[in-house]
């Protein structure tokens, strides 16, 4: 009886719905949980595989020796590399292009690469303009390469240990 | 007054409470619906194909999108078919961080679930809060693998690295005092696995939290009690797994039933409905993410105590590390053999199934010798339950359709492939 009646008091006087306003009524003076997103940004782990990256060696020789390694691991087939002797008879890529649009970014090409040339970045915010724009040249990678190469650096280095 | 006559009526594709790509054809006398046809494909990818026609390590990346909410288990589904193919048997810290990644996409899992739910029902405050919590697991799949959802970190053989020693920070910018930044990084002072543990600490107060707003609550009762009710005998007919299943009172979870990986070593319950209605299947799911919590904290235990290697060591199936790549040209050579040709498996025929957070979650791959499948079946328990729909939908109100799309968790990444 006693139960019943409790019920319906509690249904009567909206108790669980004022539960639920008290609820959100504290959030609404807790601190906020959101960044002020372009200006401030969420943290980002060094094994973030963003947009890719061609790097080059300290002396400034490009790292690719055109093994084709990570053209044929590439699950969605979207990187195309030619190869060719150069004038000195060392053995380097003439074309590498990677179509942004087939990219899965799973990162195996930077897992196969044997000389930690091609390398996903940090990169995750970028656009194009113009219909092609998707497919990314090699000089453009390797400008990519160049622009970050201390941050691409030290995140290799912070997780050498782990592969 | 004119005869009433039954109409059809289109449901989606374009709906947002379709949850993606659903398109219903219903068959309506008044707003009761007499008929529910949901048509299915407009997400199909042909990932069954697709991975006819890669070496089997190229595919994982693909399971991921599938049930592209719980990305982890769908590559353990995957991976755990290679092995019992290849008849390897991960490292152990491998499995646990498996199981531990398992659990925290189980959470990711029910937390989008629930605010989308929530959201659909007319529950606006749930979804913000439950996507307060996902941040934090997005950035412990973003610290372990790279990326945020889609993650390829499981490995035939193991996990691809162990778990980082540091968390990410937040960087100092104008918009925070440093008193602020602090508070912000106070949980990113150390390790991953102390990350995590400091989530399961706070996270069972939010679980409380989302009850506080939902569980009691005339409207989310109004809109989840006696709908859709499944009886227990016509659940196992369905076909119905997972939360589905559960809601209507069988206890039955491949975890318990037929223990993969680790989880016979762990401690935990299965909780069960009793209706079969809408609201049973919520109060199992919140459970749900209140017991993976608990095994999320037992697995943080033991992985603090157990350092060791994440893979097999086998370079027939996992390539060496880099040092060795570099320095020794076996080494080498068994790399350039894994990218490019990949390993052959074994001939013969395999299902592998996790419980997924929707439900059995299950490859079966058919090899011919080859280093590619010569078939692979993508068991998606979204599809059988999808099935249901028009059982479950027969004599409801329009507005139930929403309650039933959200409380069979329909995700079409898995239910096309």
């Amino acid at each position: 009886m006693s139960s019943a009646v409790n019920e319906f008091i509690r249904s009567f006087f909206l108790v669980e719905l004022l539960k639920g306003l008290r609820l959100t009524g504290r959030n609404l003076f807790k601190r906020k949980v959101t960044i002020q997103y372009p200006e401030e940004k969420a943290p980002q782990s060094p094994r973030f595989r963003g947009l890719h990256a061609l790097r080059r060696y300290p002396n400034g020789e490009e790292r690719c020796i055109a093994c084709k390694l990570c053209e044929a691991v590439c699950p969605a087939l979207a990187i195309t590399i030619e190869s060719e002797p150069r004038e000195d008879g060392q053995r380097r890529t003439t074309r590498y292009d990677i179509d942004l649009f087939k990219c899965i970014y799973c990162g195996f090409c930077e897992e196969s690469c044997p000389v930690d040339s091609i390398v996903e970045t940090r990169i995750h915010e970028y656009h194009m303009e113009a219909r092609g724009e998707n497919i990314i040249t090699k000089q453009a990678l390797l400008a990519i390469g160049d622009k970050y190469e201390q941050q691409l650096a030290r995140d290799r280095a912070m997780d050498a240990p782990y592969r | 007054m004119g005869d009433i006559r039954s109409y059809t009526m289109n449901f989606g594709p374009q709906h947002p409470a379709a949850h993606g790509v659903l398109r219903l054809v219903l068959e309506m006398e008044g707003e009761v619906i007499r008929r529910a046809d949901p048509h299915v494909g407009l997400l199909h990818r042909a990932t069954e194909k697709l991975a006819e026609s890669k070496p089997y390590n190229q595919s994982i990346g693909y399971m991921d999108r599938l049930d592209y909410v719980s990305m982890m288990c769908n590559e353990h589904g995957y991976v755990l078919a290679i092995e019992k193919l290849l008849g390897v048997t991960p490292p152990r810290r491998a499995r646990y961080i498996r199981v531990l990644f398992d659990e925290i996409t189980r959470i990711l899992n029910h937390l989008m679930w629930l605010g989308a739910h929530g959201l659909d029902v007319g529950a606006m405050t749930v979804f913000l809060y439950c996507f307060r919590e996902r941040e934090d697991l997005m950035d412990c799949y973003e610290a372990v693998s790279g990326a945020r959802m889609h993650a390829t970190y499981y490995r035939p053989g193991g996990v691809y690295r162990d778990l980082p020693a540091q968390m990410p920070r937040y960087e100092p910018s104008p918009y925070r005092s440093d008193a602020d930044l602090e508070r912000l990084n106070a949980a990113r002072q150390g390790s991953l696995l102390d990350f995590i543990e400091e989530f399961t600490e706070r996270f069972p107060a939010c679980v409380d939290e989302y009850e506080t707003l939902l569980t009691d609550n005339r409207i989310w009762k109004q809109r989840l009690v006696g709908i859709g009710t499944v009886t227990p005998e016509r659940a196992l007919e369905l076909g119905f797994t997972g939360p589905m299943l559960r809601g209507s009172g069988v206890e039955w979870d491949l975890r318990k039933s037929q223990p993969y990986e680790v989880y016979d070593e762990l401690d935990f319950d299965i909780p069960v409905g009793s209706n079969g209605d809408c609201y049973d299947r919520y109060l199992v799911r919140v459970e749900e993410m209140r017991q993976s919590n608990r095994i999320i904290r037992q697995c943080v235990e033991w992985l603090r105590n157990n350092p060791g290697p994440v893979m097999i060591d086998d370079h027939k199936i996992v390539p060496p590390t880099r040092e060795e790549m570099k320095d020794d040209m076996e080494s080498l050579i068994h790399h350039f053999k894994l990218f490019t040709e990949g390993y052959c498996v074994p001939e013969g025929e395999a299902y592998a199934a996790v419980e997924a957070p929707k439900g059995e979650f299950g490859c079966y791959i058919v090899s011919d010798g080859a280093n590619k499948p010569y078939r692979l079946k993508v068991r998606a328990p979204g599809f059988a339950h999808l099935a249901a729909m028009d059982e479950m939908a027969r004599g409801h109100m329009l507005a139930d359709v929403v309650a039933l799309i959200g409380t069979q968790d329909i995700v079409f990444g898995e239910i096309d492939r």
